[in-house]
């Protein structure tokens, strides 16, 4: 049973980067399927417009990021023991993008540096193996950084919107931690994939061949989604997992102030509320501005929506990251005097 | 469940089809409105009616708004 407790360990902050370019999926034309016009496609998944460029990489954004978090924390960069960059888009195949971003944040040689190939449920993941380190003092300062930005081939769909993202957490004695559920179901693996340009099927000229699916064309070098095994899996696993993490560490899951999902589309999001029965003033969304943002999202939508509310009191957060893998993860824990560095815009 | 209500539930998901439209023998795939965004609406009714997760393939598979029927009721 995949469920883990860390204590000893809280989050100092979080802030994120984003592409300064905006694009509308309201655009004219039918340029988003053959299949549905842009008002159904903004109506069902809720993404009116997204950050969007052809320039900037994940670790470019996570790097402004991380910049503006470390300097609003006022941390000094030789106390950073680790770094975890969580993305599915690399800046190369070889080597980790983690090891890239230490040196470009002019962190010390002495630290502890991953990647971690997830998205949805990526942040999640990413932060469980981040507080995991802090277990017995050594490490005292950790960088999370997670999103997904330009792709290895350009690739602009309407669901998807670019972010970097990083969240700082930090060694306190006492501190009552993080409380975790994880899943996984493989059996899914080709629910949301890139059929092509890993080591199962090399790159070759076929690679670039496109296909018609849901009404838009893709080559296999770009991520291809069945939607509505993707959205049967969402309303059925993301209310699951949250109950399930209650259950195990025996807390009534409605008492928290603040619930954080993946902004996946909004009728998946609305109905997993639902399911949830939550009150939806406590659960803030960013999709309609930037639409998925993959690993991104959980933070992301506490940058551009809590940022006011909750740094200065005692906030109890329930967030849930679902999706690609298949793989999920539910992650409990409270805030208290943190700091949300203002969206840092890309240009 | 009735196969009466479960057509006036599919045929709720529509906004532009004339509810006159739907019956057991309905091929939805061939609707104008059909879509994958339909599809989503009509798997959110099966859960949130009947409590029931539907798959892609329950709905590639079903021809008509009968067969769907017959699908959400071998889960149940």
């Amino acid at each position: 049973m995949a469920f883990l407790e860390f204590r000893n360990v809280r989050v100092a902050g979080f802030s994120a980067g984003v592409p300064a370019t905006i694009v509308s999926n309201l655009r004219g034309g039918g340029v988003i399927s053959q299949d549905y016009s842009e008002e159904d496609f903004v109506k069902t998944t809720g993404v009116l417009e997204r950050r969007y460029d052809e320039t900037h990489t994940t670790s470019d954004l996570c790097y402004d990021a991380a910049e503006r978090l470390i300097s609003d924390l006022e941390w000094e960069k030789s106390e950073i023991d680790a770094l975890i960059f969580v993305s599915q888009y690399a800046d190369y195949i070889v080597p980790a993008t983690a090891c890239i971003l230490q040196n470009r944040l002019h962190l010390s040689t002495e630290c502890y540096a991953i990647d971690i190939p997830l998205g949805c449920s990526g942040w999640v993941y990413g932060l469980s193996s981040a507080v995991s380190l802090f277990q017995n003092g050594h490490i005292r300062k950790a960088l999370l950084l997670c999103g997904d930005a330009k792709r290895r081939v350009p690739f602009n769909d309407p669901l998807f919107g670019h972010a970097g993202t990083a969240t700082a957490l930090e060694y306190q004695e006492g501190a009552e931690g993080f409380r975790f559920h994880f899943g996984t179901d493989g059996s899914g693996y080709d629910a949301i994939m890139i059929p092509d340009g890993g080591a199962r099927n090399q790159i070759t000229l076929e690679s670039f061949k496109e296909e018609v699916i849901d009404g838009r064309r893709y080559n296999r070098l770009q991520t291809r989604m069945k939607g509505m095994d993707v959205f049967a899996f969402g309303i059925s696993t993301a209310p699951k997992s949250v109950r399930k993490l209650a259950e195990h560490f025996g807390f009534d899951y409605q008492t928290a102030d603040y619930y954080v999902f993946h902004q996946a589309n909004m009728k998946m999001n609305n109905l997993i509320v639902k399911k949830l029965k939550l009150d939806e003033a406590k659960v803030p969304s960013c999709m309609y501005r930037f639409g998925n943002t993959s690993s991104a999202s959980i933070p992301l939508t506490i940058v551009t929506q809590l940022k006011g509310k909750v740094e200065e009191r005692s906030t109890k957060f329930v967030c849930c990251g679902f999706g690609v893998g298949l793989s999920w993860g539910t992650v409990a824990f409270a805030t208290d005097h943190i700091v949300i560095s203002d969206l840092v815009e890309c240009k | 469940m009735e196969l009466k209500e479960f057509i006036e539930n599919f045929a709720s998901q529509f906004e532009d089809t004339d509810a006159s439209v739907f019956n057991p023998a309905t091929r939805f795939h061939d609707l104008d409105e059909w879509s994958s965004l339909t599809a989503l609406s009509v798997i959110a009714m099966v859960d949130e009616e009947y409590d029931v997760t539907l798959k892609g393939d329950d709905i590639r598979k079903a021809e008509t708004i009968e067969d769907l029927f017959k699908a959400v009721q071998s889960k149940m």
